[in-house]
């Protein structure tokens, strides 16, 4: 990953989208950028925390998307340039703050606020597609949509100034496709950003009282739409008058090109590009509809643009509007992203041509060949996750209790639990903190009937984003239930970002530790903290809490995320090895049908479990649980 | 030397933890510097580890392509995994597509648990080898395991990529492509693994 800060002026880089919008916003002079850990926006503040230092930045992880976007809203009002970047469900968090801001302006200090939101259409790292761009619109924010990296990095920049003239934040809305893709960027010119912070005590800055904020901000709208109406982020690219017109944003526009090529309809589709999404530029989408003979638009989940090209054509009142595809016809699909297979299908039934992308006869080759040898690869915890342990011990303790315990959890690693080959002791999963609400509630029901022992789980990072006031919730409304913390000391899932528990800062000072057991304790919890390996204990703990009926209970399960032991210890722990005398095989199978560790697989050769020395993080838990103690482990020396 | 078709679609692939990410970053990185213009998607981040996953590379001195290639539409496929290049085979191939691929398995959770069964490797090639109009296979892990090195797999497998002469690229345009993305304390070893993957299909 290349040092943001040092890329020369005027040379091109393989730029990551995410890298390419931290670019941007170095140039455009950033001071203050805060965000909470989320896949595929995550490297936006990875990348202006490794260049903090010498860009003269503050970059934070901050304990969730909300606070992330106060604090850089107060950076804004004190005259900065401030961005703070999200996933799509993080914008679900921060929301409250972001519907406000620009009824409330952003400030008389020429700051300005840029908010990133990175979705993700096929859920590659979500549990939805949300589509945010709606929400754009409902916050009255400037809305924008990169379709290459270069426009990513151009975009950012001119946002900045956009939000400073207007004093409002304005929205970047990128997907995993640009987000986690890397293609070309010509960088310009950065300089070290010097802005000093300031606020003038006797201003207030409030959406209160609304209406008449609202108006001056619809009629900021009506400006800001003029402009749209011109952008340069908005092109058309084909023959001057169209049998076809593809209106696209997004993924949508490559997508697009590369279904044009495919099926040689270079001269009869042309494609309108939209770069500025909201407000939307509905003149001229209107003005390249008139020329065209029909329009498919093309974009990822939700009809947004299509609605809002339907609604710019009806508002137009031509005499002859064409036939409007998409979403609505059923020519695309409202479901995953985009990719050039789906514009050719697509193309295919509009134009009545038939596309192969392969012969016939090498299709009937393949599936004779391959079709069933291509077995599945479900996602599972590492080899040496602590994870797997806390879960065998939960689930465990679930079965020595024989009450039929509901287990509610939220998002993190732990989340695979509910996946094919996790134990499947999850019962609800929603959203991050959701596990904690949701226990609190069942551990309410007695007065129903309900008598089911209830645990909720957490991550560490997932306690301090959005756990602490359910938990508070909990005690207050003596809820029943058993709060299982799984801390693995790090952000894991997006790549080892530090929480308030882990002593460092985004830029690795050392910082307090917050404890989250001292917080627990502090708020009348009973605590217990066991080490995730040991699952006797944390069986037989669990156990325990389930029949204690004093309210909440908070179990930590600690054990650091074996991915960052091995970073920062270099070593593994022990040797270890299968003795095929002592091991039963298939009788017995513990190892990798229930443990499911991806370092030790059954071997047909052998009949017995074997080591998948490649992958094996040598950390003696199959050992310390094999039945047979046919799995042995030995100190290293 | 002129990259062999434009678009050129190249397919990386794996299992997530393999180092597919740094080998596409390397593959366009060194196409940028001889000014193509290079798009690289992929799926990543530590929710993928242990999943199939791949990265797909498209090279261009036309025009940017999007990350994402028609089906059937790959030129080349660079398989760490047996198993991920026979999907990737199935998904992408066509009968002009040359493929490179490890040999050494990662097993699959429904495998381990001996409730599937993992293509029989004869078989495996036999197929790739039938569908690709050129295929080579290389015990790439084993290489890096006997380098003290497994997580260089994915460097011998980009020395096996130089090797084959399938792409306008050097083992001195990826060594570049090394000192700017590995810490200089590194770079020794993954220059041993460059070489052992040439070696390995000379």
């Amino acid at each position: 990953m290349p040092n943001l800060a040092q890329l020369v002026s005027g040379k091109d880089y393989l730029l990551q989208g995410n890298e390419a919008i931290a670019r941007g916003a170095l140039e455009a002079g950033v001071q203050y950028c805060a965000a909470y850990p989320g896949t595929p926006s995550t490297e936006i503040l990875t990348t202006l925390a490794e260049v903090a230092k010498e860009a003269g930045l503050h970059a934070e992880w901050s304990s969730n998307e909300k606070v992330a976007t106060e604090a850089a809203l107060a950076a804004a009002y004190a005259g900065l340039r401030t961005i703070s970047s999200m996933k799509n469900a993080g914008l679900n968090v921060a929301m409250d703050t972001l519907q406000h801001i620009n009824l409330a302006t952003l400030g008389d200090q020429h700051g300005a606020m840029l908010v990133v939101v990175a979705d993700d259409p096929q859920s590659h790292a979500s549990g939805d597609e949300e589509d945010t761009r709606w929400v754009a619109q409902m916050a009255n924010a400037p809305l924008l949509e990169p379709s290459s990296f270069q426009e990513a990095y151009e975009m950012t920049k001119y946002l900045f100034d956009l939000s400073e003239e207007f004093s409002i934040f304005c929205w970047l809305r990128e997907y995993t496709r640009l987000a986690h893709a890397r293609g070309k960027v010509t960088v310009g010119e950065y300089k070290k950003a010097t802005r000093t912070a300031k606020f003038d005590r006797t201003k207030m800055f409030t959406p209160y009282i609304a209406p008449p904020k609202h108006a001056i901000l619809v009629e900021k709208m009506a400006r800001i739409r003029e402009r749209f109406e011109e952008s340069q982020f908005n092109s058309y690219e084909g023959p001057g008058k169209p049998e076809l017109l593809i209106v696209c944003c997004g993924s949508g526009a490559s997508s697009s090109r590369d279904a044009i090529e495919e099926l040689h309809l270079g001269h009869r589709v042309g494609i309108l590009k939209l770069g500025t999404l909201w407000p939307f530029p509905s003149r001229l989408v209107v003005s390249h509809i008139q020329k065209a003979g029909r329009v498919l638009v093309v974009e990822e989940v939700d009809p947004y643009v299509e609605t809002h090209t339907k609604e710019a054509v009806a508002d137009a009142r031509l005499a002859s509007a064409p036939e409007i595809l998409g979403k609505g016809s059923g020519h695309m699909s409202y479901v995953g992203e985009n990719n050039p297979d789906k514009v050719i299908a697509a193309l295919s039934r509009i134009f009545n041509v038939t596309y192969q992308a392969r012969t016939p006869k090498y299709q009937a080759k393949l599936d004779e060949l391959v079709n069933n040898k291509v077995v599945s690869r479900g996602l599972i915890w590492c080899p040496g996750c602590p994870h797997r342990a806390s879960f065998y011990s939960i689930k465990n303790a679930i079965k020595r209790d024989g009450r039929n315990a509901v287990v509610t959890s939220d998002i993190g690693c732990y989340t695979m639990d509910a996946f094919p080959d996790g134990t499947q002791v999850t019962n609800l999963l929603h959203c991050m903190g959701g596990g904690i609400g949701e226990g609190c509630g069942m551990g309410q029901l007695k007065q129903f009937g309900f008598e089911q022992p209830v645990i909720s789980i957490c991550g560490d990072s997932t306690f301090f984003h959005a756990s602490i006031t359910p938990l508070i919730n909990a005690i207050y409304n003596k809820s029943d239930m058993v709060v299982v913390v799984l801390d693995n000391s790090i952000t894991a899932m997006t790549g080892f970002q530090p929480h308030a528990g882990s002593g460092r800062t985004a830029t690795q000072d050392v910082t307090e530790t917050v404890s989250a057991e001292a917080l627990c304790r502090t708020l009348g919890c009973r605590v217990e903290v066991v080490d995730a390996f040991d699952t006797k204990a944390s069986t037989a703990m669990l156990a325990e809490l389930m029949k204690d009926d004093g309210g909440v209970k908070v179990l930590i399960l600690r054990r650091k995320c074996e991915l960052l032991r091995m970073r920062q210890e270099k070593t593994h722990p022990y040797k270890v090895h299968v003795d095929a005398e002592k091991c039963k095989g298939d009788k017995c199978g513990f190892c990798y049908r229930i443990l499911k560790c991806p370092g030790v697989a059954y071997d047909k050769v052998s009949g017995k479990a074997r080591i998948q020395e490649a992958l094996c993080a040598e950390c003696g838990l199959c050992a310390d649980l094999c039945p047979s103690k046919a799995i042995v482990k030995e100190e290293r020396a | 030397m002129a990259i062999s078709a434009d678009p050129l679609n190249l397919i990386i692939c794996g299992v997530g933890g393999q180092g597919n990410i740094l080998l596409s970053g390397m593959i366009g990185g060194a196409y940028l510097k001889k000014g193509y213009f290079a798009t690289i998607g992929e799926t990543f981040g530590a929710a993928q580890r242990g999943g199939a996953v791949f990265s797909s590379v498209r090279i261009s001195k036309k025009r940017e392509y999007g990350p994402l290639m028609p089906e059937g539409k790959a030129h080349l496929i660079l398989g760490l995994e047996p198993l991920e290049t026979l999907r990737m085979v199935q998904k992408y191939a066509n009968p002009e597509t040359v493929c490179i691929s490890n040999v050494y398995p990662v097993i699959p959770a429904g495998v381990a648990a001996n409730r599937e069964d993992y293509p029989d490797m004869k078989e495996l090639e036999g197929a790739v080898a039938a569908l690709c109009k050129k295929a080579w296979f290389i015990d790439a892990t084993t290489i890096a395991l006997d380098l003290n090195a497994p997580i260089a797999m994915n460097i011998v497998m980009a020395g096996a990529l130089v090797g084959t002469g399938q792409l306008n690229l050097t083992d001195d345009d990826l060594k570049a492509e090394l000192r700017e993305n590995l810490p200089p304390a590194r770079l020794e070893l993954n220059y041993q693994a460059l070489a052992r993957g040439m070696k390995a299909v000379s």
